[in-house]
């Protein structure tokens, strides 16, 4: 009996993939037939199951168990393989953890809304989430790059969820640039498994010895471009901006958590457990990629002041922001890693919390563009106020989650003796300051306020719909505790440190 | 009795099938067809069989009539044409399953001369799969065409045009075929390929097994409609009878390239150093193919056209995986022909069933079309991931195969025009399911069928099947490759 259970729970990674899976299924066999209740609580049920499966593996893989499960044979000589190391749970946990928060958010959203082709959304959803979870858990390359593809494929029915002619037109683009780079990740595997004869990933790298300089370099470029326009790595962010015209609780999850965060922990995957940190370093690699996540945290960050439109607004400081993690991978030291890593777990609290602000404004008072939002705090002052406590988090001040990762990346760049790089984060954080702190102000500025606001005397009364309300509380909620106490719960930020390091002592994980 | 003479039993019960079948239609139509179809299905049930056998105990010879072997004809069957033979009865079968409601109603003449020529081209097929003589390869090709000949015709007046137009090619094609099994003969004075094989293995290529090898390429470019040689198939494609689609453009085509591998890699094996050239030939005529292809269809605005066009650029990774030779080029070119069968013929299969309902293949008359087929949209959803590569679905492994011998042998830039070729077949695979998700709903002005549901389950069956067919194929592929790597193992 015991020995059943211990079994079940060994498989609780694939537990977690397959429980999404199903839940996607069964919403698109069944959706249209049920009532929206009954679709709705599959979705609930398969995000709490999901979360629980994730959550509860945290203690025994920061107490150092592994679970390694080899599901089938995919392809000759390599296993659809699944193995949970820190860094996989870091992101697993947040993506579990948000998605039940987004799920609440989107019942509401839909239906505050009214939108179509609901029963579609919730499946794809659930099948973006069975991608997302896949990708932190695959242990090799190739169950790595199927659950990619898999999250690609099953992110287009949601960019594109209007079917109007912008939605298609920011559909082709997405996925123009995400096939594209997924084709050129796919060569780049082919000959990773050609050279290696292995496409497992181990701390430090597998690649180191086997091929240097040009080669080496052509390869990295290869693969990371698979990574590079997930995470909206400039220039080949532009689909993120244009993918914001899907419904907001998608920009929230998928364009703030999921999709961009799998690219940004692609990025991680490929430079320091595919190509090492040795490796990476002799073939100017990470300074290639150092260079470009400057550059885009500081242009991002100024194209964001001139946008008008609130989405549009966040889409930018996401490709800042997604740009942190890079860099910290690229600077190569352990404090700068461990903080690019916390960072995937910081921006996904923060900027979640924006974007469902974001959303709660236009379902109830359908203002989309920055400069109508005067004096809206007196309508919404919760909202406001989750709003302003992650716009500061977003700038990095102390006592919020984004300091936290901020100053490791920092502290990081300093050690490995690039003070410039230090400069640009700080030069980005007074740039943020500029372009959402203003919105979190003009909310609460009590001159020439928009007429629309005038009426309401900081009450709930105008507030969103509580399954809104509530889950933009719990995420402002949550930045501030992990901000002060960053191991909080379930020790993100130890799992971040384990990763880090064993990535730089070169062992396995 | 079974056990020992599987081989011929399974390529005499289509046979069978194809006599008796206008016999029993003159009596009852009905009993004619599920008579033809039940012994499609019993092929396809015994051909499992012959294929576990020969994966345990090793290649079946069979020879006709006790004649000894380089004077009698043989069927030889090894792990490669095993698979191949499941392969076509299960399309055929599932072809026999989806014709009965499009011949409901019409005469006894053509509801039974109709699966008479359906059971006669899976005959010619299997038959072009099992035999291991060079002649008798050419007496099945030649029932292959004729019964193909006769079932693009049946696809209306322009489907009588392009049978015409096929039928001239076609013929220079065997011709082709005819003239390199003469050369081989004359200098070997043999036509079993096992004997001719250990015949031309010592010393140098001569002429005539030069001259017989560009025969083939020849003879089997045109066949499997290899780019430059492709002119008949995209207007025999699209113009054929819609319920015999899927087996002409899955199975058809594939059979020649089958033949390929069979010619290049087993009866040519000794001379490979000398033959290298013309490999390089065929992977740059497949290469040329599978951009070509791909690049018409995206222009094409009937969606059986532009699967026609597609099959050519798929038959591009299939000679693409011939000329590269290695084990995984060609597993991945053999995995390709059983994966591209089940994703075109399904894709076929689900057009051929919006066609019995609507009346139309035109890319623009899509819109809404999951609301109303759901089951067959969810095909070609899964088929057009299939084709685009994403996995796991069974075209990315075979795709992944197929790199990795390009990798192995050094020959990047087949490589890179794989991954050219996937990202143009997305092109007009996303812009089918833009039109099928996103476009107004179409007119239900012609509608044909009027019943309630989505279409009859006879029909409904092989659609799913492929579907689920494309997924399985990819998950448990490595079964597939472990089956045809005894085979293949054997030459590379």
């Amino acid at each position: 009996m015991s020995n059943a259970v211990d079994m079940i729970l060994n498989l609780r990674p694939v537990l977690a993939v397959m429980v999404s899976l199903i839940a996607s299924g069964m919403i698109m066999v069944c959706g249209s037939k049920v009532s929206p209740n009954v679709r709705e609580s599959i979705t609930m049920t398969a995000c709490v199951l999901k979360a629980a499966c994730v959550f509860s593996m945290v203690p025994a893989v920061v107490a150092g168990k592994v679970f390694d499960i080899n599901i089938i044979q995919i392809a000759d000589g390599i296993n659809l393989h699944f193995r949970t190391d820190p860094l996989g749970m870091v992101f697993a946990c947040v993506a579990s953890g948000l998605w039940t928060v987004t799920s609440i958010y989107s019942i509401g959203y839909m239906r505050g809304h009214h939108e179509k082709n609901q029963v579609g959304y919730f499946a794809a959803f659930a099948m973006c989430l069975c991608g997302a979870v896949g990708i932190c858990f695959a242990a090799n390359l190739m169950t790595f790059f199927i659950f990619y593809e898999i999250l690609t494929v099953a992110t287009y029915p949601l960019v594109v969820h209007y079917r109007d002619n912008q939605g298609k037109k920011s559909g082709r683009k997405y996925l123009i640039y995400t096939l594209t780079s997924g084709q050129l990740f796919f060569a780049g595997i082919v000959y990773v498994y050609v050279l290696t004869g292995t496409t497992e990933f181990a701390a430090g790298g597998f690649l180191q010895g086997k091929i240097s300089g040009g080669a080496a370099l052509f390869l990295f470029l290869l693969m990371i471009a698979g990574g590079a326009v997930k995470a909206g790595v400039m220039p080949l962010h532009s689909w993120l901006p244009s993918a914001m015209v899907a419904p907001t609780p998608v920009s929230a999850l998928l364009h703030a958590v999921a999709v961009v965060k799998a690219g940004a922990f692609c990025v991680i995957r490929i430079m320091a457990f595919t190509f090492g940190p040795e490796l990476c370093k002799s073939c100017g690699a990470s300074d290639i990629m150092a260079w470009v996540a400057a550059a885009t945290i500081l242009i991002s960050s100024l194209i964001a002041i001139q946008k008008d439109n609130l989405k549009a607004r966040l889409a930018f400081s996401t490709v800042g922001q997604l740009s942190y993690i890079v860099l910290g991978v690229s600077i190569m030291t352990p404090v700068a890693l461990t903080g690019a890593i916390y960072h995937i777990v910081a921006h996904a609290c923060m900027k979640i919390t924006l974007f469902m602000c974001a959303g709660a404004i236009f379902v109830t008072t359908h203002k989309s563009e920055v400069s109508q939002m005067r004096g809206i705090g007196r309508r919404m002052p919760l909202t406001m106020t989750a709003f302003t406590v992650a716009s500061l988090g977003i700038a990095g001040l102390p006592f919020l989650v984004g300091f936290v990762s901020k100053m490791n990346i920092m502290a990081g760049a300093y050690a490995a003796g690039k003070p410039l790089f230090a400069i640009v984060l700080i030069a980005s954080a007074l740039l943020s300051l500029t372009y959402l702190v203003p919105v979190a102000y003009m909310a609460f500025s009590r001159k020439s306020i928009n007429p629309d606001f005038r009426d309401y005397n900081m009450t709930l009364k105008g507030e969103a719909d509580w399954k809104m309300l509530a889950p933009l509380v719990i995420t402002a909620c949550v930045s501030v505790l992990l901000g002060v106490m960053p191991n909080f719960g379930v020790h993100l930020f130890d799992l971040a440190q384990m990763a880090a390091e064993a990535v730089f002592e070169g062992g396995m994980i | 009795m079974i056990s020992e003479n599987l081989p011929i039993i399974i390529v005499l019960l289509p046979f069978f099938a194809a006599l008796l079948t206008p016999i029993i239609a003159f009596f009852q139509r009905v009993a004619a067809r599920w008579y033809a179809s039940a012994m499609v299905t019993t092929a396809f049930a015994l051909s499992i069989w012959q294929l576990s056998k020969v994966t345990e105990t090793g290649t079946i010879r069979y020879n006709f009539g006790g004649w000894e072997i380089p004077y009698g004809i043989e069927f030889v069957v090894d792990t490669l044409n095993g698979s191949i033979i499941v392969l076509v009865c299960f399309m055929g079968m599932l072809s026999m399953y989806f014709g009965m409601h499009f011949v409901k109603g019409l005469s006894r003449l053509k509801s039974g001369g109709f699966y008479t020529v359906l059971a006669l081209l899976i005959t010619g097929l299997m038959g072009m799969s099992s035999t291991g003589d060079l002649f008798n390869l050419y007496v099945f090709l030649e029932i292959t065409s004729l019964s193909g000949y006769t079932l693009i015709a049946l696809g209306g007046d322009s489907g009588v045009i392009s049978a015409f137009r096929y039928l001239m090619i076609g013929t220079i094609g065997a011709s082709f075929y005819l003239i390199g099994v003469a050369f081989i003969y004359a200098q070997t004075g043999s036509l079993n390929m096992s004997d001719v094989s250990e015949l031309v293995s010592s010393g140098e290529a001569t002429g005539s097994v030069l001259v017989a090898s560009v025969c083939f390429i020849v003879a089997f470019g045109i066949k499997m409609a290899l780019f430059p040689l492709h002119g008949w198939q995209p207007a025999a494609y699209s113009n054929s009878h819609p319920a015999t689609t899927a087996l002409i453009a899955g199975v058809m085509g594939k059979i020649p390239a089958y033949a390929m591998v069979r010619f290049f890699y087993f009866v040519f094996i000794g001379q490979r150093a000398s033959l290298e050239t013309l490999m390089t030939i065929v992977g740059v005529m497949g290469a040329a193919g599978m951009i070509y292809g791909s690049i018409i269809a995206i222009r094409q605005k009937n969606i059986r056209k532009m699967l026609a066009y597609s099959s050519i650029a798929q038959m591009g990774y299939i000679a693409v995986g011939i000329a590269i030779g290695n084990y995984y080029g060609l597993l991945g070119s053999v995995m390709h022909i059983i994966g591209h069968s089940l994703t075109k013929g399904g894709l076929f299969f689900a057009m051929g069933g919006v066609m019995y309902k609507y009346g139309t293949s035109s890319l623009n008359s899509m819109g809404q079309l999951y609301r109303k087929m759901p089951k067959t949209v969810v095909t070609i959803v899964i088929g057009a991931l299939s084709m685009v590569g994403i996995p796991p679905t069974t075209g990315f492994f075979s795709k992944w195969y197929l790199a990795l011998g390009a990798c192995q042998s050094g020959q990047y830039w087949y490589v890179a025009v794989l991954v050219v070729s996937s990202l143009l077949n997305a092109i007009y695979f996303f812009r089918l399911l833009e039109k099928i998700f996103m476009d107004k709903e179409m007119t239900n002005a012609n509608r044909m069928w009027d019943h309630r549901g989505e279409l009859p389950w006879l029909m409904m069956i092989p659609i799913i099947l492929c579907g689920l067919g494309i997924i399985l194929t990819g998950l448990f592929n490595t079964e597939i490759v472990g089956i045809l790597g005894i085979a293949v193992q054997g030459v590379v």
